[in-house]
């Protein structure tokens, strides 16, 4: 009776929170107090928004997100530790009308992968990057990653990092924006409601740059800008949404605690933002 | 068709291009650097892919991708260039899609230098990569075979969604030789219902060499298994000569094979009853046909530009049956047909033992202070 009356209550008119057709109606295997599940949300109503789920293969890394493909509802191929934009690069190459997306972590991306990241922003590869950073390797439990904070504690850095021994972490989206390939590099983060709506409008953006990079829409948004530096814009190129994300397991704090953690000491050193905007991306209205 | 004169690694390019490849991905090494020039002059004016990679790993993984679309693409390299490979052919094998990969030895280990060498002999053909897998490994002994076997090495990837390996050494990716070029086959890209291009109108492909469950990995190594005995079944080439009434057989691949048929000419001449066994899959390597062959002769010469590694696939298949002695040129250094020569005459003067390791034996002979 009761189950009845939930049935009559969701009425689409009154319904205003459901899983989007790209997400599987799978449990996910993420800790308590992750993000990668909003972020993987985020993605699916982006695909679901843009109508393009059917059109789109997803390259899972090595990593919390190995099992990305059982959440998000396309076409995935799994790559090798850091690999995800080299596979993702051979992917669009072959199949250039198809909207490409990696998913990655920060060992993922910025330490083993390091190289192919900074490739494929460099050639202005018609991809989107989903780059999760949460300070530390996850998976193979709480390391010390190029984003670790100086002073942070990992299972590798347990005094602390020192930055005389260890270096300093690595500002990804800062460094990718010097890059004249690179199209849409943004930060984001996913510790607060109105953080989450910006983070998934920068990913429904970087989307939107790779889908438009069809060459009939490069001609339409160059006509319509008509401006001489524009002309110059070569391709929409490499979009890249980094997400600060939380690793409540690995920091050994509480869901809540974490989100604050996130925005005290992440933030600073971190700060949101746009940094790189080609002009050709400004155009693009969402 | 006319024969051209063509230079190794320009006609292996000219003759993938021509069976239809639609992606190439690779890196500047030398010997080969001259498949990625000229793939990247033809592939782009054909409205192909080419890319050249930021490193081997990016190359191989582009590959990777590439092959996950059910496109022709392939990648080459050359020794140092191939171990970097490694991982990325481990992860092809496990998600079984087809990939060709041309690899022009070199000397090493190490940097080594840039000499023509068969050291890559066991990395391609038993693994390299991590896991349990099996590459087919074509060895070509002339530009010509080269152009014949990277069709077929295409055509047995696709069959089998296996990695294909055109193996050969630096000099033949270096000389120029007459060759007839096949003629161009169009692309064709293949509807296979494992391709991720977007699960338009069907359900969707997942591609992935992860198997948490011990279950499932298990399941998928015996699939690969049973798959690799098929490929032994139906795949195993090799070439004969002069074998009919030797007495004496030699056994070498790729260069040293071709270095060592000069060699049993020149015997010839001389009346020694000796011939050739050239195998052109070293991977499957013609176990059974080697076996059959310790059955005919009275002893074996196996001559290799590497220790003696495909000696010891020799040794399996002919066990203790009939003596078998060793030739090896090293470090980018080819055997001259002379060498070979003495070798022959030696064995034919004086049978050899079937005691001991023959490449303890030669590599006594090799280290003996000069008289």
């Amino acid at each position: 009776m009761k189950g009845k009356a939930m049935i009559n209550i969701i009425s689409p008119k009154n319904l205003v929170y459901s899983r989007p057709k790209a997400f599987t109606d799978t449990p996910t295997h993420y800790c308590p107090g992750c993000t990668h599940g909003t972020a993987h949300r985020l993605i699916a109503e982006v695909l679901d928004e843009m109508n393009i789920a059917d059109k789109t293969i997803g390259v899972a890394p090595v990593g919390c997100a190995v099992f990305a493909y059982n959440y998000i509802d396309t076409d995935f191929v799994e790559a090798a530790h850091g690999r995800a934009p080299a596979m993702a690069t051979g992917i669009k190459r072959l199949l250039p009308d198809r909207v490409v997306f990696a998913y990655q972590g920060d060992g993922d991306l910025a330490s083993i992968g390091m190289a192919e990241t900074v490739h494929a922003a460099a050639r202005g590869e018609n991809i989107t990057v989903i780059f999760i950073n949460n300070t530390n390797y996850g998976m193979t439990g709480g390391q010390m990653a190029p984003t670790t904070l100086p002073g942070q504690k990992t299972t590798t850095s347990p005094n602390g990092r020192d930055v005389e021994l260890q270096g300093y972490p690595i500002r990804v989206a800062e460094m990718l924006a010097t890059l004249e390939g690179a199209g849409y590099v943004v930060r984001r983060s996913l510790h607060d409601p109105k953080n989450i709506r910006l983070a998934k409008k920068a990913i429904r953006t970087a989307f939107e740059v790779q889908v438009r990079h069809d060459p009939k829409n490069i001609r339409l948004a160059k006509k319509a800008i008509r401006t001489a530096f524009e002309v110059q814009v070569r391709g929409l190129g490499f979009s890249m949404v980094e997400l600060l994300s939380t690793c409540s397991t690995n920091w050994g704090l509480t869901p809540v605690e974490s989100l604050k953690w996130l925005e005290e000491h992440m933030l600073p050193y971190y700060p949101l933002g746009d940094y790189k905007i080609a002009p050709s991306v400004a155009a693009v209205k969402i | 068709m006319t024969r051209e004169l063509w230079k190794g690694n320009e006609a292996i390019a000219e003759a993938a291009i021509r069976a239809g490849l639609e992606g190439y991905f690779g890196y500047p090494i030398t010997p080969q650097t001259e498949t990625l020039e000229w793939m990247s002059r033809r592939m782009p004016e054909l409205g192909r892919i080419f890319l050249q990679a930021e490193s081997e790993p990016a190359a191989i993984n582009m590959v990777y991708g590439a092959a996950c679309t059910g496109a022709r693409v392939m990648t080459s390299s050359s020794s140092p260039g191939i171990s970097l490979m490694m991982e990325g052919l481990s992860y092809i094998a496990g998600t079984e899609v087809p990939v060709v990969l041309v690899d022009v030895m070199r000397g090493g280990p190490g940097l080594g230098n840039i000499a023509p060498s068969q050291g890559d002999y066991n990395q391609i053909c038993h693994g390299g990569g991590h896991g349990d897998y099996h590459p087919i490994v074509l060895a070509p002994a002339s530009v010509q075979e080269a152009v014949d076997l990277v069709p077929l090495a295409f055509d047995l990837a696709e069959k089998y969604l296996n990695i294909a390996c055109v193996l050969l050494d630096g000099s033949i990716g270096q000389m120029m030789e007459p060759v007839e070029l096949p003629e161009m086959r169009p692309v064709v890209r293949k509807e296979y219902a494992w391709a991720t291009t977007g699960a338009k109108d069907r359900s969707r492909h997942v591609l992935t060499s992860i198997y948490l469950e011990v279950g499932l990995e298990e399941e998928v190594n015996l699939r690969l298994l049973k798959r690799w005995e098929a490929i032994k079944a139906n795949e195993v080439r090799f070439k004969e000569y002069y074998l009919d009434d030797a007495e004496i057989a030699v056994i070498g691949f790729g260069t040293a094979g071709r270095v060592a048929l000069s060699a049993v000419r020149a015997a010839r001449a001389q009346g020694i009853k000796v011939g050739l066994f050239r195998p052109i899959s070293v991977s499957p390597y013609p176990y059974q046909q080697v076996a059959a062959l310790a059955e005919r002769v009275k002893s074996l010469l196996v001559v290799e530009m590497n220790t003696g590694q495909m000696l010891e696939d020799v040794r399996l298949a002919v066990s203790r049956r009939i003596p078998i002695e060793f030739y090896g040129r090293l470090g980018g250094v080819v055997p001259f047909p002379d060498e070979i020569l003495g070798e022959i005459q030696r064995i034919a003067k004086q049978p050899p033992s079937l005691e001991g390791h023959p490449a303890q034996r030669w590599l006594e002979r090799m280290t003996a202070p000069q008289r």
